[in-house]
């Protein structure tokens, strides 16, 4: 009797952790070799261009610390939304909630800055958590409320919110001393977040933030609950857990922390609002935490290499006259690779005969 | 009178765009596919189909560019997650970053040029004979150009192909119960990938449209979030493709009315006319939400991937 041979794809058991890991790895590896192949139809030599990127990235004290201030909303947009992705809230709000954070703190800054320094920072840091958290409260709501998609409404609220800054900087809040150019004035010394070690100090409070995240996530009654309603709805209702609540508070955090990184973009980089405050981060950071499978240490190492690869990326646009948008293909291509690769993590192929046994011919 | 005929009429180009876009998805998600990268394919769309009608001043192979082009972007889209089974959410997103890089990148050299000539031509209004000469219907609806008219015709070939024929119900219950359409031999996979590639190629055209006809001209992410309009008016439609015209000609109508109130002297400040689509796309969805009932929830298996091992 014929045996035919036929691949067979299973879902693996229990995937093993450094397996897993060698899989990723390899996903990020072709995903350059990907990349090359791009880069060599711009006809330069792709090894050149990574090793530029890295110069770009780490070759100066200078350039470090530029990494590292790019890392910092990266790392803490990240967190904040993957809170939400944990709990299967797509919310990619995030470019809105930083908006409406920074529009808060500015208030502060630029209308009430008669306070002590270090006052009038942390007003403006709770200002900033406060507006980001209600901004993202809204969709949360009506998702809790009437199950309401919130992947399109925290979408449409980004384009709210900026043009709601947009407003402010082209009308009531334009410096009348700016000479016809529409911006913000800048903010005054004392509502600048300080320095540390040459950088300002929105990197402790992300490296703060990773280990709150973390322990909020794995050791904490609500942190397991997020994760339950992730997994599924069902068993959480089951286990009796209060969704609706559990999803506002989720989502409050969630957009707590990108309205965190409005304040301190504005506060520390910018010294003023504008239309720019976000800067794709709210984008780019659902990249980055799914590539660290929302796991807040992992944020905080795949944020800060997303980080290089955008300093590396901006400094060869200059050596190179590479233009902005290549970067965006790059990563896009890195995320199709790490997405696609996820499948041989979690399945395998085997090799099966097929035996026409009686009861399989009872059967058919 | 004539000022309300000139504003449906100019609705209706407004909402061609967002029609297409939104036939396209409504498409992929019946095969069970939800495909946030809406955006990113009408903006490859926009770009190729420019590219190629500026080259070759072909208006036949300027849309079909545009078809291929974003039916290539959700061919990415389809192999992730029907073959390999990624999130659907994610690698939809991904798509959308991917495909405007793509087109910036693409169209970097010719941002600001103006559609050839001969293609605005093709494109300018046309009176159908009889229809056309219909008072006040005929002037809206039936002297517009011949992309609008390619609207018409492919949401009611795509309503009669849903509800009429035996592979759209085939389509439907893949969307449904893909188990069952399994087991009732329906190739599940071939469904997914022919109908996903299919909404990608209809978002390209609603892109190429913007770039050729609407504005016409190429500019950096000419789609400006009406990707996201359309994934939202899914929603609205109901996964109906004949309620698909109506959404999208009231959403093109909303997105021309800051013109218009400017011009009637009402003061308001363009910032917050602008945020009207946006602010009218959340009421729609909350209120859809809030009476939903069972016709009106969407193919039930949508969002989910499918492996006949883990039935």
């Amino acid at each position: 009797m014929a045996m035919p041979i036929t691949v067979r794809v299973i879902k693996k058991s229990e995937p093993g952790r450094i397996k897993a890991a060698s899989i990723r790895i390899g996903a990020i590896v072709l995903a350059l070799a990907a990349s090359s192949l791009f880069i060599l139809l711009l006809s330069l030599n792709p090894i050149d261009v990574y090793l530029k990127m890295i110069q770009g990235a780490f070759g100066t004290a200078y350039r470090v610390k530029e990494t590292i201030v790019k890392t910092i909303p990266l790392v803490i947009t990240s967190l904040g939304i993957g809170i939400a992705f944990k709990m299967q809230f797509w919310n990619i709000g995030g470019e809105g909630q930083i908006a409406m954070g920074a529009f808060a703190a500015s208030y502060f800054a630029l209308y009430m800055n008669g306070m002590p320094k270090p006052l009038l920072l942390l007003v403006m840091i709770l200002a900033g958590m406060l507006a980001g958290g209600l901004w993202a409260l809204i969709p949360a709501f009506f998702k809790a409320q009437w199950g309401t998609n919130e992947t399109i409404v925290t979408l449409m609220m980004n384009y709210i919110a900026l043009k709601w800054v947009m407003f402010l900087q082209y009308g009531p809040w334009r410096d009348p001393n700016s000479l016809g150019f529409p911006k913000i004035a800048n903010f005054p010394e004392n509502a600048v977040l300080p320095r540390l070690f040459g950088v300002h100090i929105g990197w402790v409070f992300a490296l703060i933030l990773v280990i709150i995240v973390y322990i909020f996530i794995n050791h904490t009654k609500k942190g397991y609950e997020i994760a339950v309603i992730g997994e599924s709805m069902n068993t959480a209702r089951y286990a009796g857990i209060n969704i609706k609540k559990t999803i506002l508070i989720a989502i409050m955090l969630s957009g707590g922390l990108c309205g965190l990184v409005g304040m301190i973009q504005a506060s520390a980089v910018n010294y003023t609002l504008s239309v720019e405050i976000t800067g794709g981060v709210g984008f780019t950071a659902i990249i980055t935490a799914w590539l660290a499978a929302l796991s807040a240490p992992l944020i905080l190492i795949v944020s800060f290499l997303f980080a290089a690869l955008l300093e590396g990326g901006s400094y060869i646009q200059t050596v190179f006259g590479i233009p902005q948008a290549a970067a965006e293909i790059l990563q896009g291509l890195i995320l199709f690779f790490v997405l696609g690769s996820e499948f041989f993590v979690r399945y395998k192929f085997v090799l099966v005969r097929k035996h026409h046994t009686v009861a399989e011919k009872g059967v058919s | 009178m004539e000022a309300v005929v000139y504003f449906l009429h100019a609705a209706i180009v407004a909402g061609t765009p967002l029609l297409f876009a939104t036939l396209g998805e409504i498409i992929t998600e019946r095969s069970g596919n939800m495909n946030l990268g809406v955006e990113g394919m009408m903006l490859m769309g926009a770009v190729i189909g420019f590219m190629v009608g500026l080259n070759t001043e072909s208006a036949t192979l300027a849309l079909l560019a545009a078809m291929i082009a974003g039916a290539g972007g959700a061919l990415i889209f389809a192999f992730l997650t029907i073959t390999l089974r990624a999130n659907q959410v994610v690698s939809g997103l991904t798509l959308t970053i991917f495909g405007s890089g793509f087109a910036d990148f693409v169209g970097q050299d010719l941002v600001g040029q103006i559609a050839p000539e001969k293609l605005r031509m093709f494109f300018r209004p046309y009176n159908i004979p009889i229809l056309g000469d219909i008072p006040f219907i005929g002037s809206v609806l039936f002297r517009q150009d011949v992309f609008v008219y390619l609207g018409y015709l492919t949401a009611i070939l795509l309503g009669i192909y849903l509800y009429k024929t035996s592979l759209g119900m085939n389509l439907r219950a893949v969307g449904e119960n893909p188990g069952a359409a399994d087991a009732a031999g329906v190739n599940v996979t071939l469904y997914k990938y022919f109908h996903t590639l299919l909404g990608g190629a209809l978002c390209g055209l609603g892109g190429a449209y913007l770039s050729l006809v609407y504005v016409p001209a190429l500019q950096e992410g000419v789609t400006a979030g009406r990707g996201w309009i359309a994934v939202a008016l899914v929603i609205f439609a109901t996964w109906n493709p004949y309620k698909a015209l109506f959404g999208a000609y009231l959403f093109g109508g909303l997105d021309i009315i800051g013109f218009r109130i400017q011009n009637l002297g009402i003061n308001v400040s363009q910032y917050f006319i602008d945020m009207l689509p946006y602010l009218v796309t959340i009421t729609v969805l909350v209120v859809v939400s809030m009476r939903k009932s069972r016709e009106k929830a969407g193919p039930k298996a949508c969002g989910i991937p499918y492996f006949r091992e883990e039935r």
